[in-house]
């Protein structure tokens, strides 16, 4: 493994300078080193976008040349884009990494879960995930969450305990300060941990850009068949677009984020590199968020409620 | 003005983690919403959900709260629960704010948010100058030891722009901040809602030689001298691949909490006190002969003695582990902290039993005063206690080294976070006596 170190910002005058992206990856390692050595079973979920992609990256750094001390939980709508489960798969293989997978479809067809009348599955996650911790009685669940993607998140604590059912209560929460995390939590209850708390989604590709990270393809553009519900180009699927009045065109487009296919919209673009990406970004006036979620829409306190009742 | 997110190639920029004090009255939230905004960090889709909300209330102008407010509870009750943290850029540094809210009951919020910040910002309404609140925060920016304290003078517009009115509000309290051991203060005379001084320099205010106030924020020094410090290397975990590659790797991972290590330097593990050398430095992955804080590493001893997580290995002169601490502590928690109290102490990676074996007494934070005979330190208090330790800890004093020198005191029956703990007296400047009051009050 290989580190770039032009980024640090050693200089004559201040020769122990950090970066801003040496002083954020620091800081994240410290967090994965804190939770393997206060926990029993952490797992690190995993869903093949560039979040998750860059905490497993952190992680393999934070325990070289060891192996990571965790295994990966992905939350499987069952509305996956190919090249992202292609990704997962081949990653874990690479890693020699144990990847548990739980499905949405399972719970649909078990009667535990019904599906939404918008086909949206992204909101069905919670419960095949508190049922995967409970299960595998995952004591800390790390989660790619920053606190600069929504305004709910703005509050989360990098350590956030969650009851037994796992819900999060923002009045509860654990003042957290230094660098001093406190894990403490009854059998039953768990910690979600959020190592990219402090990161920014310029941050986040800066370091992929430094670190040299490979990403799944959909994150630069591509030709793809796509059709337009609530101002977001969708991608055409079995999970229930387009209906017959949206009408389906090829466009040059790439995807911000990495969700479930149902709501996660792509934007127009031609950043085939990640020199690209990043100068489209800082240019950018939406949030990411807003230009690709749309789960995040269906009500003020969207992301509020959803994690009250376990979400990430 | 400075929008681009980025500089050269690289994107290579410092990071500066800050805080800001006041109240709602002082304009807090527009001098937050500007920051924001003026450095683009505000985008489209954000500002309409605001200008929907607002207009949804029925107010005429966007409600700039709204963008920190994010909590379904804050948006109803119109209160701020807690720090929260924004993130913004300039082409010359990337901000982390603790942006932590300005009610009477916040001086848990506040020393939340100065435990991790190198800068407070302490805002203070120009027609009001220093008032109670503001020696407040004052007090625990000091408290923290929070390097740089910026003092904004908001709502200059009100005053005319009139120099002597922000002249006698700076000599106050500079000469207050410096009583309580603060190094560095800069105090810039501005106007949030109009933006004198805050991003672009005013033209109302010739007189005003100084930085604006996001220029300070981009200049001012954010690395303490590594090179003077002694080293301090709490061990977080122990790295073992035994692998065939690896078969005799042992590394201890941790994240530097001040100073600097080279390959070679003559080390002490505490609390156990044996001494040998610092074989290998890895950092993540690449081997170096040198690290510095607050870098993570894996360091591996030229000895094979028996080191753990929760040690501490120190170059230069080490502290001599101890059962009975002395500290400062701000109490977090609703439930009162008595004398006789078992708590557990976290200090840095180790974890140990402790016992309250006295509250010497509370501090007043309006006055400083030392008020003893305290029965117990409720939710927002400050005092000093004396403890005692299951085990010994290294710690340093909290004056000397912020991430050695501070703990956490934790309800051994469900964990909750109950008080923060800093080694050592409260304020250079120990005020024993009653204070004569002119001067501050």
């Amino acid at each position: 493994m290989t580190t770039a170190t032009d980024s640090l910002l050693a200089t004559q005058e201040n020769p122990y300078a950090l970066s801003h992206l040496d002083a954020l990856e620091a800081e994240s390692v410290h967090i994965f080193r804190e939770v393997a050595g206060e926990f029993e079973r952490p797992v690190i979920l995993f869903s093949g976008g560039k979040d998750s992609i860059v905490m497993l990256h952190l992680a393999l750094k934070a325990f070289w040349p060891a192996a990571v001390p965790f295994s990966l939980l992905h939350v499987d709508t069952g509305h996956n884009f190919p090249e992202v489960i292609e990704y997962r798969d081949r990653t874990v293989a690479e890693h020699g990494l144990r990847l548990h997978v739980a499905h949405v479809q399972d719970f649909i067809d078990d009667g535990r879960l019904r599906e939404r009348p918008d086909g949206t599955r992204n909101p069905l996650q919670t419960v095949p995930l508190l049922d995967a911790i409970e299960r595998n009685k995952f004591d800390a669940v790390f989660g790619g969450g920053r606190r600069d993607e929504e305004k709910a998140r703005a509050k989360e604590r990098v350590f956030s305990l969650r009851d037994e059912f796992g819900a999060w209560d923002p009045r509860r929460q654990r003042p957290e300060l230094w660098s001093l995390y406190n894990g403490k939590h009854a059998v039953g209850e768990h910690v979600r941990v959020f190592p990219l708390s402090n990161w920014t989604e310029l941050d986040v590709w800066q370091y992929i850009e430094r670190e040299g990270i490979e990403l799944p393809e959909i994150y630069y553009a591509h030709h793809r068949d796509v059709f337009k519900r609530d101002g977001m180009w969708l991608t055409a699927g079995e999970w229930g677009g387009p209906k017959d009045s949206e009408p389906v065109e090829q466009r040059l487009i790439r995807y911000r984020t990495v969700g479930d296919m149902s709501c996660t919209g792509a934007v127009d673009s031609d950043a085939v590199t990640i020199a690209d990406v990043i100068a489209e970004i800082a240019a950018s006036r939406l949030t990411e968020r807003g230009a690709t979620r749309a789960d995040d829409k269906l009500s003020e306190a969207a992301m509020e409620d959803r994690k009250r009742e376990g979400y990430f | 003005m400075t929008t681009a997110h980025l500089t050269d190639e690289s994107g290579a920029t410092s990071l500066l983690r800050f805080a800001t004090a006041g109240s709602v009255d002082d304009g807090k939230s527009t001098l937050v919403g500007r920051l924001l905004h003026d450095s683009k960090s505000v985008l489209t889709d954000q500002l309409e959900a605001v200008e929907r909300v607002s207009l949804g209330r029925g107010q005429e102008a966007p409600d700039l709260a709204l963008l920190t407010d994010g909590l379904r509870a804050e948006r109803e009750q119109g209160i701020t629960i807690d720090v929260a943290y924004r993130y913004f850029a300039t082409a010359r540094r990337r901000f982390i704010l603790a942006d932590t809210p300005g009610h009477v009951q916040y001086t848990r919020n506040m020393v939340t948010g100065a435990s991790t910040a190198e800068l407070a910002v302490v805002l203070v309404d120009a027609r009001n100058g220093v008032v109670e609140q503001t020696r407040r925060h004052a007090a625990v920016a000091a408290l923290l030891r929070v390097p740089h304290v910026v003092l904004a003078v908001n709502k200059m517009d009100l005053v005319d722009y009139a120099e002597p009115v922000f002249a006698a509000i700076a000599e106050e309290f500079t000469a207050y901040a410096a009583s309580l051991g603060v190094k560095d203060i800069v105090s810039v005379p501005i106007s949030a809602l109009a933006g004198d001084n805050v991003v672009e320099p005013s033209a109302h205010m010739d007189w005003y030689g100084g930085p604006t106030l996001l220029e300070h924020l981009e200049t001012v020094a954010v690395v303490g001298d590594a090179g003077s410090e002694p080293a301090r290397f709490p061990v977080q975990y122990v790295i073992r691949p035994q692998t065939e590659e690896h078969p005799d790797y042992r590394g201890y991972a941790g994240q530097l909490a001040s100073g600097v290590l080279r390959v070679g330097d003559k080390v002490t593990v505490l609390p156990s006190g044996h001494t040998t050398t610092v074989a290998g430095i890895d950092a993540l992955g690449r081997e170096t002969d040198i690290a510095w804080a607050p870098q993570s590493i894996t360091v591996r001893l030229a000895e094979d003695i028996d080191v753990s997580r929760g040690d501490l290995i120190a170059a230069g002169p080490a502290p001599v582990p101890t059962k009975d601490i002395e500290a400062t502590v701000c109490h977090l928690n609703e439930r009162t902290l008595r004398p006789g109290a078992k708590v557990l102490l976290k200090h840095t990676t180790r974890t140990v039993r402790a016992l309250v074996k006295e509250i010497s007494y509370r501090i007043d934070i309006d006055t400083l005063e030392q008020r003893s005979g305290a029965e117990g330190l409720e939710v927002n208090d400050i005092g000093h206690v004396v403890l005692r330790t299951a085990e010994p800890l290294a710690l340093d004093s909290y004056a000397d080294n912020r991430r050695t020198g501070s703990f956490l005191l934790i309800d051994p029956a469900d964990g909750t976070t109950l008080t923060a703990g800093m080694a050592g007296e409260a304020f250079e400047t120990v005020r024993t006596t009653e204070p004569d009051g002119e001067d501050w009050v």
